[in-house]
């Protein structure tokens, strides 16, 4: 299982502009359900509350009000029943990426042959074996982000949470990243969250599209495509394809016009 | 050459499975052609240095002055009778223990300095106040709580070293970046796992800073105990051969912990690329 809930969110920040203090609303009741085993796409405008959604789902942010649920009990803070995947990796730069991937385990209490064979396993799965023992100044910026996808799965959380982790990737790079997390989501079923600000992204991931406007949930959105999704090449010149890209386009230009 | 990374570096992003899987080897290291190495820069203008001062000194009366070749021959002498081997242990036994001292203190206070609001608040005045601190006014205090020996030595150099190291962890704590950090929080490490095993390492350049500081002044420090408590070691030869107005003897142990404090600077160097390898690799300049 892996269901996670936003109840009823709002999340106000403090900030300090010349020594007065304003308050930026960043997140304004905000509910959703994201179910088990799919893949979410949050979407919408930049400032709109995208990743302080994510962050408030993983506990690195506490709501201001609204709860957050995980399988239909209320979670405080992080645990291992979420992973997070970062914006850009966020290695630690003194371990290799084996010792990265090791690091989470190591946190949950895995010790001794079990948590050597564990990570590998998983930098295995991201086709990285190979380059266990580089550092991550030694890793391309691909690489890195599997590296942070190996780190996260490892800990076998119910949920991924991955905050635009291809954002900053070349196009030819990114396009691999995303068929491999849509084949090893399909090999383990993990409930994933994902942000962009990229529409083809979000149309070729999702099962459902949730776009935001300004601190809001505005519309959620179906995508009809096929599981699993198949040639991504192929997929993007579909008839299908285009038709959802087309209704997620008007959502995300009806909440710009809107904001503007 | 330079061609030839950049592609290699190319290749690397585009098919990064292809580049792991594929076996690196080692290469020779680049270098810039024809560029004169910066080790050869240093000893040439340590050699005109020394050049000059010899050419001038030789006129300056040996009271007022004195110049390399008599220095080196008071030095030369003071090793055959094993003054300046015994001067020279003497003065490095408390160096080393206040030292290690200001180490094991300086490093946890900086951790916890930069982590821990409320420390901060208790404790940060006074270190920044420490740091300050007039010590050598503080000697014949310190004297008479600890007497004339190894103890107020070591106290002395402890006092003089453990602030710089403590303040630049601090500073370095301060600017550890926040999602690194936050990767800890998001596997549920506990504040001090965090301290230990992501702001540390984070910090050590700043630590190794901090150290290299701390040589300098706890070189100065050791001189200052051995002028100021019992008269011994290195410190001790300089001030007997002052009285005696033995310029050239006198010159020999300042150049010995002139030499003695570039070399400790160079180790620290060596360490830190030992145990923070990725720190120089990462950096636009080694
Ligand atoms: N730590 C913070 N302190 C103050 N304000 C913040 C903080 N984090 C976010 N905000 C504000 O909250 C709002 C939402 O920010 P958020 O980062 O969630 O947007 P986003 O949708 O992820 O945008 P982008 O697509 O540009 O990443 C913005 O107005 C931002 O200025
Ligand atoms: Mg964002």
């Amino acid at each position: 299982m892996g269901e996670v809930s936003l109840i009823d969110v709002s999340k106000s920040f403090n900030i300090k502009i010349d020594s007065e203090i304003h308050t930026v609303q960043a997140l304004r009741n905000v509910g959703f359900t994201i179910r088990d085993g799919e893949i979410a796409v949050l979407i919408g405008p930049s400032g709109c509350g995208k990743t302080t959604a994510l962050r408030v789902a993983m506990g690195l942010e506490t709501a201001s009000s609204g709860s957050v649920l995980v399988d239909g009990r209320e979670v405080r803070g992080c645990g291992y029943d979420r992973g997070m995947v970062f914006q850009h990796a966020e290695l630690l730069p003194w371990l290799n990426a084996l010792q990265n991937v090791m690091f989470g385990l190591e946190m949950k209490g895995m010790r001794g042959a079990e948590l050597h064979d564990t990570a590998m396993r998983y930098l295995d799965l991201v086709g990285l074996k190979g380059a266990w023992n580089r550092r991550p100044h030694q890793l391309s910026g691909g690489m890195k982000q599997r590296v942070g996808i190996a780190r996260a799965l490892a800990i076998d959380p119910k949920v991924l949470l991955m905050d635009e982790p291809f954002g900053a990737l070349d196009a030819q790079t990114r396009e691999s990243l995303q068929s491999e997390l849509l084949d090893i989501q399909a090999r383990t079923g993990k409930t994933v969250v994902f942000v962009t600000h990229d529409l083809d992204e979000a149309v070729l991931l999702a099962d459902r599209v949730f776009v935001m406007r300004a601190g809001e949930l505005q519309e959620i959105i179906d995508v009809p495509l096929p599981r699993p999704r198949g040639d991504l090449g192929v997929l993007r010149g579909s008839p299908e394809f285009a038709a959802a890209r087309y209704k997620i386009w008007q959502a995300l230009h009806q909440a710009e016009s809107v904001a503007h | 050459m330079v061609d030839l990374t950049a592609q290699d570096m190319h290749m690397n992003q585009t098919s990064p499975v292809t580049a792991a899987k594929s076996e690196v080897k080692p290469r020779p290291k680049l270098r810039a052609r024809r560029a004169v190495p910066s080790w050869a820069i240093t000893v040439a203008t340590i050699g005109l240095l020394i050049a000059l001062w010899e050419y001038f000194g030789r006129d300056v009366n040996p009271i007022f002055g004195s110049y390399p070749s008599a220095i080196a021959a008071a030095g030369w002498d003071m090793l055959r009778t094993g003054e300046l081997g015994a001067a020279m242990v003497q003065s490095l036994e408390p160096f080393v223990a206040g030292f290690v001292l200001a180490l094991v203190f300086g490093v946890p206070l900086g951790l916890l300095l930069g982590r821990f609001r409320v420390f901060e608040a208790a404790f940060g005045i006074l270190v920044t106040g420490g740091y300050a601190m007039p010590l050598v006014a503080l000697v014949p205090l310190l004297v008479l709580w600890l007497g004339l020996g190894f103890k107020v030595k070591v106290a002395i150099i402890f006092l003089m070293c453990v602030f710089p190291i403590a303040i630049n962890t601090w500073l370095g704590v301060k600017v550890v970046s926040k999602t690194l950090i936050e990767v800890g929080r998001a596997f549920v490490a506990p504040n001090m796992v965090i301290l230990r095993r992501i702001v540390f390492p984070a910090t050590l350049p700043y630590i190794m800073a901090g150290v290299k500081l701390a040589v300098g002044r706890g070189v100065v420090a050791m001189v200052i105990a051995e002028f100021f408590t019992a008269i011994s070691g290195l410190g001790g030869i300089i001030i007997n051969s002052a009285t005696n107005f033995d310029t050239a003897r006198m010159f020999v142990p300042i150049i010995v912990i002139m030499v003695l404090a570039t070399l400790l600077n160079a180790l620290v160097g060596v360490v830190e690329r030992w145990i923070a390898p990725w720190q120089s690799e990462i950096s636009a300049r080694d």
